[in-house]
């Protein structure tokens, strides 16, 4: 499903470069459920960046579901983005000033469906994540857990094959977090790939498998299971 | 094309931020309205000021003699001199570019004493003795019957064109007017016309209203004149200057009337191309004013709201980062934000329009209604001897 080989990112600050990903190879297979983890600054947030095609790489190769992402313009970018990639927040990054239901069913709206269509749908994916009742509310009116499951509900609801999640416990509390994995569990097993990036130990554990990034190149790739049995 | 999300979004993007939408929209109200009022205002006194000179021929000078101030040819200064009914065949013959000549006496100064008699009414009138060609060089607008024609000057017959005020002062409603008979210092005169000035602000020798026409002929011989001219009234041909035809004429008429080539103080003239030029100048530079004044405050407008969308653009950088994440195409952001702040100005500026015009409609009703009680003119009332 995801290909990297040889990923390179440099960021130009004025004067000053910062070489961030430096040769980054790593392979996730269509079905999968894995974490990066990483200390910050080690790369982990570039790195889904560029997975979630909102920045290019300079050098290296990229392959998404079988496609080369290589120089898109900004609009092919936004229609891969739109079918392909589901993003969950750290932050949740609800529209403040849109309801529960409308919320779910923008990406459905930047696809162009009707509006009627689109909130049936919507309130379809709200009840997956149990928040039927809560069709109407404003993001403000959720705890953060509602939040989060509203902001999955948005990412499945376009149908794509592969979710980025950055962070999406590290504003909640331990209960809701394990509510928050299971929930992204139900996902994973619909076939949809799930790539988590966290730096909680408990949270990765949830996971298939755990890519380790230091200093830009990918340090350990560890099965969780084998982890397990030790 | 009516997108419910879009006006949505605009709609609480604005409201979260009252004071930023109505300091901004006040700026676009603001350019729009004062460039409205000023337009307007100087359109108004533009169209005033045109108005009252109607539809006075503009290429057009006047001339009449006043005392001399050198002495010329054996004659002493502060000689009284005038013009004589041979100066004019002399101008005609010698100045090709005269299109029209209008000799006019006035013996009686702008008015003379209770000088019209008609029944047992009596009024105090400005009488001239006038050529037809004087109605194509300061026109009206006839009422009843006609102006005074050539036969009327060939055959020096007694007849009259009255104003409408000498009209409303001495004939009853009732009266048939055409054809009744009016006594002129001691004359009596036929009544052959009534007129209305068409423009009120430029008079020569007395108002027009209360003017009375007469042949030039007939008054010569009436009031035992002899051969004098007081006025004459030119204008210039198409395409040639009043100003230049005015100087040629004075310089005629010094020569044969013997004065002093370079004695200006000798004749009083107007020529009215002048004074149209000057007042054209003037309203251009308002006008030019006007438009440098009210595109810089649009321009101060339109800056602040360039401003503005700079600030929501800085301000909503993360969502805007949602939104491209969750598949919003770069055009549907910047359509999102130009569609808000077009929206924003236009309803701004259509307000400013209807505000600005509907202020100059009612200072317009409010002149409108005054304008019986004051007559503003532009240039002095008249021009006597």
């Amino acid at each position: 499903m995801i290909q990297l080989k040889n990923i390179h990112k440099t960021y130009y600050i004025g004067q000053n470069s910062l070489h961030v990903l430096k040769g980054v190879d790593m392979h996730i297979e269509k079905g999968e459920m894995i974490s990066i983890m990483g200390s910050s600054g080690s790369g982990k947030s570039t790195l889904l960046n560029v997975i979630g095609i909102l920045d290019n790489y300079d050098d290296g190769e990229f392959i998404l579901d079988g496609k080369l992402i290589r120089d898109l313009n900004e609009t092919q970018a936004a229609k891969l983005r739109n079918k392909t990639l589901g993003f969950v927040f750290q932050s949740f990054n609800l529209i403040t000033f849109k309801n529960a239901l409308e919320n779910v069913a923008l990406p459905l709206y930047y696809q162009g469906v009707k509006r009627k269509k689109r909130n049936i749908i919507a309130m379809e994916y709200l009840d997956k994540v149990g928040l039927r009742d809560w069709a109407n509310h404003l993001p403000s009116e959720l705890s953060g857990g509602q939040k989060q499951r509203v902001a999955i509900a948005r990412a499945l609801i376009a149908k794509p094959k592969v979710i980025l999640a950055d962070e999406p416990t590290g504003a909640l509390d331990s209960q809701t977090s394990l509510e928050v994995m299971d929930m992204l569990r139900e996902v994973n097993q619909t076939g949809i790939t799930v790539i988590i990036v966290t730096h909680e130990h408990d949270i990765s554990m949830l996971t298939d498998r755990i890519i380790r990034i230091r200093d830009g190149v990918i340090g350990e790739n560890i099965i969780v299971e084998k982890l397990n049995q030790n | 094309m009516f997108d419910r999300d879009k006006w949505q979004e605009i709609y609480s993007s604005l409201k979260s931020n009252k004071l930023r939408t109505f300091f901004t929209a006040f700026g676009v109200f603001w350019g729009i309205f004062m460039l409205i009022i000023m337009l307007g205002s100087g359109n108004g006194l533009r169209n005033a000021v045109y108005e009252g000179m109607g539809d006075f021929a503009t290429n057009s000078a006047i001339m009449f003699t006043r005392q001399t101030t050198m002495p010329y040819k054996g004659f002493p200064r502060g000689r009284e001199w005038l013009f004589h009914t041979s100066d004019m065949e002399a101008l005609i013959k010698n100045i090709p570019e005269i299109d029209q000549l209008a000799p006019r006496l006035q013996p009686w100064g702008g008015n003379g004493g209770n000088n019209v008699v008609h029944g047992l009414k009596t009024g105090a009138y400005n009488i001239t003795g006038d050529y037809p060609a004087i109605n194509k060089i300061d026109p009206v607008r006839l009422l009843k019957g006609r102006f005074l024609n050539e036969i009327d000057l060939q055959n020096k017959r007694k007849v009259a064109v009255i104003g409408n005020r000498v009209h409303d002062e001495l004939f009853k409603i009732t009266d048939p007017v055409i054809g009744e008979y009016i006594r002129i210092n001691g004359v009596y005169y036929q009544v052959v016309g009534v007129f209305e000035p068409k423009n009120k602000n430029i008079n020569i020798g007395g108002e027009k209203d209360k003017s009375i026409f007469i042949p030039f002929t007939t008054m010569q011989v009436s009031y035992n004149l002899g051969d004098d001219v007081h006025y004459f009234l030119v204008t210039a041909k198409p395409n040639k200057s009043a100003s230049v035809v005015e100087e040629k004429c004075m310089k005629l008429l010094a020569e044969r009337n013997h004065v002093a080539p370079e004695d200006e103080q000798a004749f009083g003239h107007f020529n009215l191309e002048k004074e149209f030029k000057k007042m054209n100048g003037l309203f251009l530079g308002i006008r030019v004013l006007i438009w440098i004044v009210g595109t810089g405050t649009l321009l101060a407008g339109v800056i602040g709201v360039s401003n503005i969308m700079l600030i929501i653009i800085k301000e909503r950088t993360k969502e805007i980062g949602i939104q491209r994440a969750i598949g919003a195409t770069p055009w549907r952001i910047m359509s999102q934000i130009i569609t808000e702040s077009v929206t924003l100005t236009a309803v701004a500026g259509s307000f400013g329009l209807v505000l600005g015009v509907f202020l100059l409609e009612m200072i317009n009703n409010m002149l409108a209604s005054s304008a019986e009680k004051v007559k503003c003119s532009g240039i002095p009332k008249s021009i006597s001897r």
